[in-house]
C-alpha cells in the first residue's frame, strides 16, 4: 500500500522524508503522478459534464464515449479506404523517413561547419536563409515538384529537420573545452581519431537535444502537410472528417497525435538517458 | 630523456579589435631532466600561455623552444635535426588539465588507456597498464566507474594516471589542483612528489598557491605581468626532502614559512606595483615610462636574500 503510494506521489520517501524545506527545491516538484491522473480524470468529467448538460452542440462537442465509439469504428471498419492503423503507419512512415534523411544529412553538415572553415562560411548563407523559412511555406512548392504523394511529404519533413539538425550538431562540436581537444592530441590521437573519440561522443547530448525539438517540428510539419494534399495519413483524415463535420473522428486523430508524440518523446527521453548518462552531471 | 630549451620566447596576442598583448617577452630558461618546476605569478602573466607554447598548442612569436636537444639518432650532424623544434603537441609531452578535461562518456579505465588504445597497443597490454596506473593513483578498484561519479580530487587523479599512462618524458600541470579542496590539495601534493620520484619525470607545474610552488618545486619561477616575464627564480629544497619527510612536517619549517613570506611580500609588491601604473596610467592618460625597470629594483631587492639557507 505504502509503495504504491509513493508511486503516485501521495507519500514523501527516501531522501525528501528528510528535507525539511520543500518549497523551491526542484527535486519536491517531481513524480506527481497521482496529480496527472487527477488532471485527466477532471479533463473527462469536465468534458463529460458539459456534454450532458448541453452546453455545446455535439457537432462542436462530441461526448467522449461518442469519440470512442468513432475511436473503435475506423480501427476495425477504416475511413476512407483504410483504417485508424493504416493512416497512423502512413504518417509514421513519412515522419520517420523524412526524421531520420533529416539527421543522417543534418548531423555531418553540421559537423563539418563546427570544423572548418570552408564548409561553415559555405553553408552558412544557405543554412542562415533556409532556416527562418517555415516548412509550411514551402507546401505548395514541394507540391508542384513532387507532387501530392509521399515524396512531397517526406521533403517537407527532411528540410523541417535537416536545419534543426544543423544547427544542433554544430553547436555539439563547438560546445567543446578546448582541454579535451588539447588532451586527446597530447595524448596521441590523430586527427580522425580525436573526431570520432572526443568530438563526436561530446556532441551526443546536443544532438539528442536537437532530434527531441527536430521531432516535434516534424509532427507539427507533417499533420500540415497532410492536411493539403494527401489520400492518406492521420492528418488527411482529420481534414476531411472536419470538411464532413465528424467531429469525434477529428478528436480521435488529434487524441491519437498527442499520444504517439508523446510516446516518441519518452522513448528519446529514455534512450538519452541510457545513452549520455553523463548529460548534466559533467 | 630529453631536456628543455626556452630560448627568448616572446609572445605578442593580437587582439580582435586592434591592438596587442605582450603576453611574455624573452623568457629563457632550461629544464634539465628530471627536474621539478613549478611556475607562479599573478593572474595575467602568461604562465598558460608558456605551458601552451612548450605542450606545443601554440608557436611563439619570437625565441624558440626546443625540446630534446641532443637526439640524433642517424649519422650525420644535421643541425636541424638535432634541435627538435616544438611545432605542435607530442605524445612525449603529456598534459594535465584543470578538471573538466576527461572523457565523461569513457570510464576510468578507458580514460587512462586512451592513449595506449590510440597507439594501437594490444587491449590486454592495455589492462595491465591501466591496473598499474591506477594503482599507482590510489585508485585501484575504480576502473569500471564513470568519470561523474568521483570526486574532484579523484578525478585529477585520473588526469594524472592518463597522462602518465602514455609515458611522456615531460609531464605539463596547468593548475591541476586549482579547483581542489586544501586537504584534498596536500594529498595529490604529495602525490605528484611520489609521482616524480618513482619515474624520474620531468615536471613542470603552474600554480596559484605559493606554499603549493615551494613545496613542489626544486626551481620556482615567480613571474610577472605586462609583459609577461620570469622575475626570479628560486631553487629549494622542500621538494626533495618531501620524498622522505611529511608535507606537513616541511610545512611548518622556519625555512619553509620564511622563504613562503619572503616570496609573498615579492608577489605582493609586484601586484601593488600593478596597481601603482594603473593608477598612474590613468592620471597621465598613458603608458607609464620606466615601470618595467621599477619592477627589476623590487627583484634586486628581494632578490639579496635569496640562496640563504639553502
Ligand atoms: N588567445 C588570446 N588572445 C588574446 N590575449 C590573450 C589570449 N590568451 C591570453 N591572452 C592574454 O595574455 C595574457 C597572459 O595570459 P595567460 O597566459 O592565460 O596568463 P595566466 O595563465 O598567467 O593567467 C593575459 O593578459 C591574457 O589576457
Ligand atoms: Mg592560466
Amino acid at each position: 500500500m505504502n509503495k504504491l503510494l509513493a508511486k503516485l506521489g501521495l507519500v514523501k520517501t527516501g531522501m525528501e522524508a528528510r528535507k525539511s524545506v520543500s518549497f523551491g527545491d526542484p527535486e519536491a516538484a517531481k513524480g506527481g503522478l497521482f496529480w496527472s491522473i487527477v488532471s485527466i480524470v477532471v479533463i473527462l468529467a469536465v468534458w463529460s459534464a458539459a456534454v450532458a448538460a448541453e452546453l455545446a452542440n455535439p457537432i462542436f462537442l462530441p461526448s467522449p464515449l461518442d469519440v470512442l465509439g468513432q475511436f473503435k469504428m475506423v480501427a476495425t471498419d477504416g475511413f476512407r479506404g483504410s483504417t485508424l492503423w493504416e493512416h497512423l503507419a502512413i504518417s509514421l512512415y513519412r515522419l520517420l523517413t523524412g526524421f531520420v534523411l533529416g539527421c543522417l544529412v543534418g548531423i555531418p553538415m553540421g559537423f563539418s561547419m563546427g570544423l572548418s572553415k570552408i564548409t561553415r562560411g559555405y553553408f552558412d548563407p544557405i543554412v542562415e536563409f533556409m532556416r527562418p523559412i517555415p516548412p509550411l511555406a514551402l507546401i505548395p512548392l514541394s507540391i508542384i515538384w513532387l507532387g501530392i504523394g509521399d515524396a512531397s511529404k517526406i521533403f517537407l519533413l527532411f528540410l523541417a529537420a535537416l536545419w534543426v539538425m544543423v544547427l544542433a550538431a554544430r553547436s555539439g562540436v563547438q560546445s567543446i573545452r578546448l582541454s579535451k581537444i588539447h588532451a586527446a592530441y597530447t595524448l596521441g590521437a590523430s586527427k580522425k581519431q580525436v573526431l570520432t573519440k572526443v568530438i563526436l561522443p561530446n556532441a551526443l547530448p546536443e544532438i539528442f537535444t536537437g532530434m527531441r525539438v527536430a521531432m516535434g517540428v516534424c509532427w507539427g510539419t507533417l499533420v500540415a502537410a497532410e492536411l493539403v494534399g494527401a489520400d492518406a495519413g492521420i492528418g488527411f483524415m482529420i481534414t476531411v472528417a472536419g470538411k464532413y463535420l465528424e467531429t469525434a473522428l477529428v478528436f480521435v486523430g488529434i487524441i491519437i497525435i498527442g499520444i504517439i508524440g508523446a510516446i516518441i518523446d519518452v522513448g528519446m527521453r529514455k534512450l538519452e538517458a541510457k545513452m549520455i548518462p553523463w548529460k548534466g552531471k559533467a | 630523456m630529453p631536456g628543455l630549451t626556452i630560448d627568448r620566447v616572446g609572445m605578442i596576442y593580437q587582439l580582435p579589435g586592434g591592438g596587442e598583448v605582450e603576453a611574455l617577452k624573452d623568457v629563457t630558461f632550461d629544464l634539465k631532466p628530471g627536474e621539478i618546476l613549478t611556475v607562479l605569478g599573478p593572474s595575467g602573466c602568461g604562465k598558460t600561455t608558456l605551458l601552451n607554447i612548450v605542450a606545443g598548442f601554440l608557436s611563439p612569436t619570437s625565441g624558440k623552444a626546443v625540446f630534446g636537444a641532443g637526439e640524433i639518432s642517424g649519422p650525420g650532424p644535421d643541425r636541424a635535426k638535432v634541435d627538435k623544434l616544438i611545432t605542435g603537441p607530442g605524445p612525449e609531452r603529456g598534459m594535465v588539465f584543470q578538471q573538466g578535461a576527461l572523457f565523461e562518456w569513457m570510464t576510468v579505465a578507458e580514460n587512462i588507456g586512451f592513449g595506449p588504445k590510440m597507439k594501437g597497443v594490444a587491449q590486454r597490454e592495455i589492462n595491465g597498464v591501466v591496473e598499474r596506473y591506477l594503482q599507482t593513483v590510489g585508485l585501484k578498484g575504480f576502473g569500471e566507474k564513470a568519470i561523474y561519479e568521483l570526486s574532484g580530487g579523484m578525478q585529477q587523479r585520473v588526469a594524472l594516471a592518463r597522462c602518465l599512462a602514455n609515458e611522456p618524458d615531460l609531464i605539463l600541470m596547468d593548475e591541476p589542483l586549482g579547483a581542489l579542496d586544501a586537504l584534498t590539495r596536500e594529498k595529490m601534493q604529495g602525490l605528484i612528489l611520489k609521482i616524480w620520484n618513482e619515474t624520474g619525470k620531468t615536471i613542470a607545474l603552474i600554480t596559484h598557491s605559493v606554499e603549493e610552488a615551494l613545496f613542489l618545486g626544486e626551481r620556482v619561477f615567480v613571474m610577472a605581468p605586462r609583459p609577461g616575464r620570469i622575475h626570479k627564480e628560486y631553487r629549494l629544497p622542500f621538494a626533495r626532502r618531501g620524498l622522505a619527510e611529511s608535507l606537513r612536517d616541511i610545512k611548518v619549517t622556519d625555512e619553509f614559512t620564511e622563504k613562503r613570506e619572503e616570496i609573498l611580500t615579492l608577489i605582493w609588491e609586484m601586484e601593488e606595483d600593478i596597481m601603482g601604473k594603473a593608477e598612474l596610467a590613468d592620471d597621465m592618460g598613458g603608458a607609464p615610462p620606466g615601470g618595467g625597470e621599477k619592477q627589476g629594483e623590487h627583484a634586486a631587492g628581494v632578490g639579496g636574500k635569496e640562496g640563504g639557507g639553502l
